[in-house]
């Protein structure tokens, strides 16, 4: 056996992996992928919660399956193989859903078959578990799916708390009373350019916040 | 005057660098050069400077502006006498009724955007921009009397943050930001921006006489058909329902006459609009299709926002097209979507706003080609020679 000194399970290395993609390396506000289903599923909270998990076991799952083949998965053919691990996860997540989520799986309609095409899986299998053992793979994917889904959960807080008057179904602003003096719900929130105005006031906060993300002008 | 000059000059020390009030520097500045024409001098580059700043341009505009407003304020008057079937009002009656119901938009309007504005510039640490005289102006003018003042702030808030200041504030911006704060106010809250209701003062409330339409002529024409739509005079005047400085074209004229006048507003962006709305209203009579094609095509141009929007919000210098070239296409193709919009689309029967804002969009590009072309030609009689 070669003498590798063995990583703790949790060293600080590791732990990056799982909280640099919250912050500064964002699969949606950084890195900018992912845009179409942060747009498209953020309506409600409830759909973006589901979403945000489903795309995490799959993005977790499929990092594991791919870091473990690495080796063996010949470099000319390794996008088809990547596609058939990520296709045959998101079905097995789509049929789950429509099993004992139906209500929510007909909202989300084709975006859970879309998972497939979302960018910031087949960039991190790429990216990192072709190069990395199963367990840093699984972080990476957890990380990454985690970054994503706290857009998705926050940009749909205010869509559902503005758009509709309600944070994951239940009616806030009715209970208030806000209706009665007069205010009402802000149709433009439900509309997708909403959602991509919401997706840059992140940005904006963000970069503020942390200046040293802020791209160079050319 | 001279003594408030004296004091402005006193205070200005306070307000220098290493002053007690540095900080609110652009706040004085703005006020300064607000009351009295700016005494710096250049200290390097070009010396000429006009007399015909920013500030000065601004203020043109809003002179222009005053003609639909006052028109505005009667026809808000007049309409509710109809609505409510008040019989004995006097002319002044109607004016003041409608004057007091219009300065809260204004103020509104002005008491937000600034607010926002002189933030942004103390942030930022520049001058206090004016292009808010003019847009604060124009907001209350392209409203429905009956908006709640808190959609308005909003709309207002939206349209000075996300349509102005995030690209870096006056002379920046895309899009025109008193359309942003109506399109945002149009897609957000559409209760209280279409429909039958919201341009009379007070019929949102009901109680209005029976058999009383409070509907635009746009909607009159799209709902009931063109044979109940007011006569072309009516329309001409403006005495009918519609946003506060929409419905006179006459008051619409004189300040058009007075930016033409000034060379403030563009004749380019005007002529080309008008005609382009005009040909493309000539082309549906002649083709025809559904029913709205049969309106006779100068309708287009006394009704709704059109005459308002081809006078105060295309010739935006701004967000319109820069080059000479580039302002007849961009007008013509305005004029031609406004037609399109409002004869083609069932869910808005009002094309002027969004059809300024789309080409507000595609202005920098049209602005590009045309430089472009002007480049190759140039390039071409310089190899052939």
């Amino acid at each position: 056996m070669e003498n590798v000194e063995k990583e703790p399970l949790f060293s600080a290395k590791y732990r990056k992996l799982l909280t640099n993609p919250l912050g500064q390396d964002n699969p949606i506000t950084v890195q900018v992928l992912g845009i179409c289903s942060a747009l498209a599923v953020t309506v409600k909270m409830n759909p973006a919660i589901v979403m945000a998990i489903s795309v995490m076991v799959v993005m977790a799952v499929s990092n594991v399956v791919i870091a473990s083949l690495r080796k063996m998965i010949p470099g000319r053919i390794r996008i088809i193989v990547q596609l058939v691990v990520i296709a045959t996860m998101v079905i097995i997540v789509d049929q789950f859903l429509k099993a004992f989520a139906f209500d929510i799986s007909k909202q989300l309609s084709v975006f859970v078959g879309l998972i497939i095409t979302n960018c910031i899986i087949m960039g991190r299998l790429e990216a990192f578990a072709m190069a990395n053992k199963p367990w840093p793979a699984f972080l990476d994917g957890l990380g990454n799916a985690w970054g994503y889904g706290a857009i998705l959960i926050i940009v749909s807080f205010f869509r559902e708390f503005l758009g509709s008057g309600s944070i994951m179904g239940f009616p806030v602003m009715e209970k208030i009373g806000v209706y009665n003096w007069g205010y009402e719900d802000n149709g433009m929130m439900i509309l997708p350019p909403m959602a991509l105005i919401t997706v840059g006031l992140i940005i904006w906060v963000q970069r503020s916040r942390n200046k040293t993300l802020i791209e160079e002008n050319k | 005057m001279s003594f408030l000059l004296d004091k402005m000059k006193k205070m200005e020390p306070l307000f220098e660098k290493g002053g007690r009030f540095e900080k609110l520097h652009s706040v004085y500045d703005g006020f300064a050069t607000f009351l009295y024409v700016q005494d710096k001098v250049t200290t390097g580059g070009a010396h000429i400077r006009d007399y015909m700043d920013m500030k000065r341009t601004m203020i043109i505009v809003v002179i222009a502006l005053i003609p639909a407003l006052l028109f505005g304020s009667y026809n808000i008057g007049l309409q509710h006498t109809r609505a409510f079937g008040i019989v004995d009002w006097s002319l002044m009656q109607m004016f003041w009724f409608g004057f007091l119901k219009i300065l809260p938009l204004i103020l509104v309007s002005y008491i937000v955007g600034l607010g926002i504005e002189f933030i942004v510039a103390q942030i930022r640490g520049h001058e206090i921009n004016e292009g808010y005289l003019v847009t604060g102006m124009l907001i209350p003018l392209i409203m429905p009397i009956d908006v709640p003042l808190w959609m308005l702030a909003v709309s207002v808030a939206f349209a000075v943050i996300i349509g102005k200041e995030i690209f870096g504030g006056t002379g920046m911006n895309i899009l025109n930001p008193a359309l942003t704060a109506r399109a945002f106010l149009f897609f957000s809250y559409p209760g209280w921006m279409t429909g039958d209701k919201v341009w009379i003062e007070g019929l949102t409330k009901g109680g209005a006489i029976d058999a009383f339409s409070g509907a635009t002529p746009l909607a009159v024409a799209k709902l009931d058909g063109i044979a109940r739509m007011p006569s072309a005079m009516e329309m001409f005047v403006g005495t009918v329902p519609g946003s506060v400085g929409e419905t006179s074209v006459i008051a619409i004229l004189i300040g058009a006459l007075i930016l033409l006048v000034t060379g403030v507003g563009s004749w380019r962006i005007m002529l080309s609009m008008t005609l382009g709305a005009l040909g493309m209203g000539l082309l549906l009579n002649l083709t025809g299709g559904n029913e709205y094609t049969r309106i006779p095509a100068y309708y287009h141009l006394i009704m709704g926002g059109f005459a308002f929007g081809t006078v105060f919000m295309a010739t935006d210098p701004v967000t319109a097209a820069q080059t000479n070239t580039g302002k007849y296409i961009y007008g013509a193709l305005t004029g031609i979507l406004v037609v399109v919009i409002r004869v083609f689309n069932p869910a808005y029967p009002e094309g002027t706003m969004l059809a300024i804002l789309l080409m507000n969009v595609m202005a920098p590009l049209i602005d590009h080609y045309v430089v472009q072309a002007n480049i190759r030609r140039r390039v071409k009689r310089v190899r052939t020679a």
